[in-house]
């Protein structure tokens, strides 16, 4: 029975956080930090023909402007991924070439925000316009070549060609599609496509930097990554790590936005030359057109079936428009295969090929769902199509093809590093259990398709399912630290990085429960590279799971010191000895000490001994989170207007550590989702200009928009996870858009495969 | 130039710039609960109270607020605590960045509105967006404080 | 990002005039909130905050809004809830949030003559007038339609009591979104007055639909025919938020929802 995991914990920060305390990034600089600006380009792609910064210079409190001229040409990725990255170095601090509106253009320190700003409409740029490539469908070949310098490269062999705008190309084959498909009695061919989401997280990317004592820069940021980023900026500034520290604080979200550095370098290469503190807050704007988003993709699906509905082969051949620069385009478009055609396990052949391509449009990066997202909605979309096709009920469908308890396939060797070819069984696998509690929960029998609710307003039910991963096999690992105070309280420290989502108090809850003590006694500190060990960072799902395990290792490692000492305390041997988080106790004469008054002892007294354990993890297996999302969603035949009444989502997430704040995720997830299908368009001017780049243009849920959000949590265990859990962050997001769509369908007739279904886009191909 | 504003009940002359707005005033003088989220009126995260009334502090000029009372979260720490204690409760606390501006929509819908209904809730919050939770949640915990509330007054 | 070298408060409107013909970049600011948008270089702002400006009062024939009353006073006003429908505070409750709302003015929306507003649409369907400092008292439609030859100070707006019933309709998609299209119908003494306003442009009159509705016995024939009157006759423009064609197809809607609630409210 555990009593600190799967409890309902609040979280550690949350008084503080709610009562205005001051704990993120900007409450935190200095008062005297330079503000630091950056002039953005205006333009979708230019050479800069000539820059002057002399009159900007001369405005009193400006204090340096840079510009390309003053930086030294160094490629490198901003994407936060363990090195060497699947990402080009096909990016400049500052280059003679900007590559999207919003591009870097100068850097501008003054005394204050004012100051800079005026000093930032004064520098004078003479650009030479390039033809852009705006459509990504267009991009590969394209006579304009977004990156036509010689110096950028990959560090691995991914398809990079950029003289035709190829980031990188994915490809993955078992059997033979071509042939099945031929032979398959049932074909549906579509092409789906979603847009460029923002992350919208609430703190737009913001970071400090100064000199320590000695001479060391710190950055300290509103980041996923504070290790990644330690490296990334030695790279571009050219410095050992050593002489770099990275802190993150309380951070305002991140939904993958701050999972490819930004903000850091500004503030930090102004610290750098002028020895002084600086610091940079992006405008909302700044976000949107100077950051990244999700990827758009577009997918081309054929499905081969039987007339019983069985699948039997799925080709998907897609694109992604990466933007400007390559930042995690290789591992989104990957995901989009990897994480999605394993779901259907009893397929012949399935063929997957993903190419990212070049654009002059804001740069694609990661945002929750990373690609799964974007794979799911395509093939999802087409499943439901081939139900409608054989008239078969789309939960039934599921039933027959999806992946089982205990179920394998193939694509779980091809896609998880370093496991070898010993087949990979889904031994926690829930996902039957949460379609048929999710088809209950939504009356799916009842509401199936369709309902009148008067003559201008009709809802209809729709479903999917999905899965995600739990960390990176091989790739990312975690690594947690445990000290204990003379007090009987430990120090836990980690390189994790809490977004908000309570992973501080979630890694204590494991470290209470494995070594039976109060959690109150675990004191949280992460994220600070000097401080804390190494963790690859807040990404692919990871946190819960891979820091979980390192944790949970570490604990064990403290929980065997404990008996070792205890045992010389009590001048016995270590099978003598008993802890049970209160007390050490010798077992054969029931000889016991508190555990208070030992670590005060091994202290001050006697031993004289600092315990200090430490625990690494790395995923080996695939672990994928799954979940069954169901939607009804009302549509107003008038206007085409379409209102998610409810959303039902059934997860499997393993064992939740903490199981509030798992529904949580969920319900935040679901609501992200459901602003993907409806709500957030992106769109761009004819000149590759971004207009929905403010929250007045660009618009996610508000509370009036939602329904009813219902969460189930699945009773699941994975052997793998810390005391059987899963990830859960990303995989809630993945069913709702091609749900909601299909319910959209069964409610009007109109399918719609264009990202968001806005009441627009469905009145219109009504008619 | 100088505005004479009340802050938190205390008695202020601060120096602004003809163009500032007052949530750069305030942060500048040490109210860090203000949290900047959007800079175009849309996000509600920078709510404060002028004379009693919810305003958005990012497209208010710091000049406007002359002569008038400004309420931050620092000024009501009880009833913020309060009002936080059910929130972290639910869960619903997350990043925590637009919390504060969330709650103070929830001070002054208390105020405007006895026994609110869902729908009452609802349009006093709208103009607060939220990306972490998914606001359902949240109205939970609104209602749990306030039925807690209503409990402790009927006493 | 908008500057402003020099801004004053003062204490009643003759003063705010003569500081705005004072200063070449001068500029009124109401509540300010849609001018922080913008990228104005502004040498004098001029604040009416301080000149009494602030009201919403109720004439023996008319109900007076004082140019700086807030959205969230006209939305709270007791007056205006009982008027007419209480259009104008449903036509407003759903812009974005009431900490906006606390904010924006009457004046300032108004006299901007913004396209994207329900609050104008409504009051076009009302046959609002405009008070102006030096133009005197305008009606709002023609005032939408020439705004103010030379600098000027919206004092207040002007509506004639009587005893009608409005309804506003607007098309969104998300609700914390500004309005795709949006439509107001009134009907006072028999007579109809329809306004369409964030098409996206400024609000205007629907004369065609209006003449045939007020000539014809109404009934679902006729009411089909008028909407359709009513797209045909309305120029419809393009942004992103929505087509022209969409708000041409929705306007045949909001038209027939709003006729029909004022029927419904007859019988």
């Amino acid at each position: 029975m555990m009593k600190v995991v799967n409890k309902s914990i609040s979280k550690k920060d949350g008084m503080a956080l709610l009562q205005g305390k001051p704990l993120y990034t900007d409450d935190l600089a200095p008062k005297d930090s330079l503000v630091v600006k950056v002039l953005r380009s205006p333009h979708s792609f230019a050479r800069i023909k000539e820059i002057n910064t002399s009159i900007a210079k001369k405005v009193p409190g400006v204090e340096c402007i840079f510009t390309y001229k003053d930086i030294e040409r160094r490629p490198f990725t901003r994407a936060g991924q363990c090195y060497p990255e699947l990402s080009a170095y096909d990016k400049f601090l500052l280059d003679e070439y900007v590559r999207h509106v919003g591009d870097d253009v100068a850097i501008i320190a003054a005394v204050d925000e004012k100051t800079a700003i005026k000093a930032m409409k004064l520098i004078k740029v003479d650009y030479e316009k390039l033809d852009p490539v705006l459509d990504y469908r267009k991009a590969e070949g394209h006579k304009n070549i977004v990156h036509p310098e010689d110096d950028i490269f990959i560090h691995a062999d991914v398809g990079f060609n950029k003289d035709k705008n190829i980031a990188c190309e994915v490809n993955l084959r078992l059997g033979d599609v071509e042939k099945v498909i031929s032979e398959s009695e049932v074909v549906i061919k579509k092409t789906y496509e979603n847009q460029a989401q923002a992350q919208a997280m609430a703190e737009t990317q913001r970071s400090y930097s100064y000199l320590d004592m000695q001479g060391r820069l710190v950055v300290v940021s509103s980041t996923q990554i504070p290790f990644h980023t330690r490296r990334i900026l030695a790279n571009v500034f050219d410095l050992p790590e050593s002489k770099i520290r990275v802190i993150k604080p309380r951070i305002g979200g991140g939904f993958g936005s701050k999972q490819t550095a930004h903000s850091e370098f500004y503030p930090a290469l102004v610290t750098l030359k002028t020895g002084k503190s600086a610091k940079i807050v992006y405008t909302r704007r700044e976000v949107f057109r100077g950051t990244t988003s999700r990827h758009a993709m577009r997918f081309d699906v054929t499905i081969g079936a039987n007339k019983e509905g069985k699948i039997r082969a799925i080709d998907m051949k897609g694109i992604s428009d990466t933007g400007a620069y390559g930042e995690h385009a290789q591992t989104t478009i990957g995901a989009a295969g990897k994480k999605v055609l394993p779901l259907y396990n009893k397929v012949e052949a399935c063929r997957f090929n993903g190419k990212a391509l070049y654009t002059n449009n804001v740069p694609g990066g990661a945002l929750r769902g990373f690609g799964v997202t974007q794979g799911t909605f395509a093939l999802e979309s087409a499943v439901n199509e081939l139900a409608k096709e054989l008239k078969i009920d789309p939960v039934k469908i599921r039933e027959l093809n999806m992946i089982k308890k205990g179920e394998t396939t193939k694509l779980l060797n091809m896609t998880t590093k370093g496991w070898g070819d010993e087949p990979m069984h889904m031994d926690s696998c829930q996902l039957e259990y949460c379609v048929k509690k999710g088809k209950a929960l939504i009356s799916w029998e009842k509401k199936y398709p369709k309902m009148q609710v008067n003559k201008n307003k009709v809802r209809g039910v729709g479903m999917a399912i999905a899965q995600q991963g739990s960390g990176l096999p091989k790739i990312d690992m975690a690594s947690a630290i445990l000290k204990l105070n003379p007090d009987g309280f430990f120090n836990l420290l980690i390189g994790a990085t809490d977004l908000g989502t309570g992973s501080d108090t979630i890694l204590a809850q494991i470290a209470a429960e494995t070594m039976g003590i109060d959690v109150n006694n675990i004191i949280v500190y992460s994220s600070d590279t000097d401080l804390t060990p190494y963790d690859s960072g807040a990404y692919a799902s990871s946190t819960t799971y891979t820091t979980g395990n390192a944790v949970k290792i570490a604990a064990e490692n403290m929980k065997d010191l404990i008996i070792r000492y205890g045992a010389q305390y009590f001048e016995t041997d270590e099978g003598n000895i008993e802890f049970n988080g209160k007390e050490i106790i010798r077992i054969d004469n029931e000889e016991r000490i508190t555990f208070e008054e030992f670590s005060k002892k091994i202290t001050y007294n006697i031993l004289h001994t600092q315990l200090v354990a430490s625990g690494s993890f790395v995923p080996k297996k695939t672990a994928p989170p799954y979940m069954a999302g169901f939607a009804e969603v009302e549509v107003d035949l008038d206007t085409g207007k379409a209102d998610v009444i409810e959303f039902v989502g059934v997860v499997d997430c393993g064992t939740p550590i903490n199981p509030k704040l798992a529904t949580i995720q969920v319900e935040g997830g679901i609501v992200q989702g459901i602003g993907l299908a409806l709500y957030e368009e992106v769109k761009y001017n004819d000149r590759g200009r971004l207009m929905t780049d403010t929250f007045m243009e660009y618009k996610i849920p508000t509370r009036v928009d939602l329904g009813k959000i219902t969460v189930k949590l699945a009773d699941g265990h994975d052997d793998t996870g810390p005391y059987g859990a899963k990830s859960i962050g990303e995989v809630v997001i993945n069913t709702v858009a091609p749900a909601i769509t299909d319910a959209i369908y069964n409610a009007c007739g109109v399918r719609v495969r264009e990202l968001p279904a806005t009441p627009e886009k469905i009145l219109l191909s009504k008619a | 130039m100088k505005i004479n504003v009340k802050i938190n009940g205390i008695k202020k002359a601060l120096d602004v710039s003809p163009d500032e707005y007052l949530v750069e005033t305030l942060r500048n003088n040490g109210y860090m609960s203000l949290r900047k989220g959007c800079d175009t009126g849309s996000c509600g995260m920078c709510t404060i109270h002028l004379d009693g009334e919810a305003v958005l502090s990012c497209v208010l000029i710091s000049a406007k607020a002359d002569g008038h009372e400004i309420t931050t979260i620092e000024g009501v720490q009880e009833e913020a605590k309060d009002v936080a204690k059910y929130l972290v409760d639910e869960g619903v606390d997350q990043c925590g960045f637009c919390g504060t501006g969330t709650i103070m929509s929830i001070l002054y819908l208390e105020k405007c509105v006895d026994n609110p209904t869902d729908e009452d809730i609802l349009h006093y919050l709208r103009g607060n967006l939220c990306r972490c939770t998914g606001y359902a949640g949240q109205l939970r915990a609104i209602k749990r404080y306030l039925e807690a509330k209503n409990d402790e007054g009927s006493k | 990002m908008i500057t402003i070298k020099e801004y004053v408060m003062p204490k009643n409107i003759d003063k705010a005039y003569e500081y705005l013909i004072s200063k070449k970049n001068s500029m009124i600011f109401g509540g300010g909130a849609f001018i922080r948008m913008g990228s104005k270089n502004i040498a004098l702002g001029i604040d009416l905050s301080k000149a009494n400006l602030r009201y919403i009062n109720e004439q023996d024939n008319e109900i007076e809004i004082g140019a700086m009353a807030t959205f969230g006073d006209i939305e709270r006003s007791e007056i205006l809830k009982r008027f007419s429908g209480g259009i104008l505070s449903i036509a407003i409750k759903d812009i974005v949030g009431i900490q906006l709302r606390n904010i924006v003015t009457l004046g300032g929306t108004v006299y901007s003559r913004y396209g994207f507003s329900d609050l104008i649409t409504a009051l076009l369907a009302l046959d609002a007038k405009v008070k102006l400092y030096k133009g005197g008292v305008r009606t709002l439609e023609e005032f939408l339609e020439n705004g103010s030859k030379s600098k000027d100070i919206l004092e207040k707006v002007i509506i004639s009591k009587t005893d009608g019933f409005s309804v506003f309709k607007s098309m969104r998609n998300s609700k914390g979104d500004y309005a795709i299209l949006n439509l107001a119908i009134s009907k006072v003494d028999g007579k109809y007055r329809i306004a369409i306003g964030a098409r996206p442009q400024r609000a205007i009159i629907s004369s065609q639909a209006m003449d045939f509705l007020n000539k014809n016995q109404i009934n679902d024939k006729a009411i089909e025919k008028a909407s359709n009157i009513l797209a045909s006759e309305t120029v419809f423009g393009s942004n992103p938020r929505g087509s022209s064609k969409y708000r041409h197809e929705i306007s045949k809607v909001l038209f027939k929802r709003a006729i029909e609630e004022v029927m419904a409210n007859e019988n």
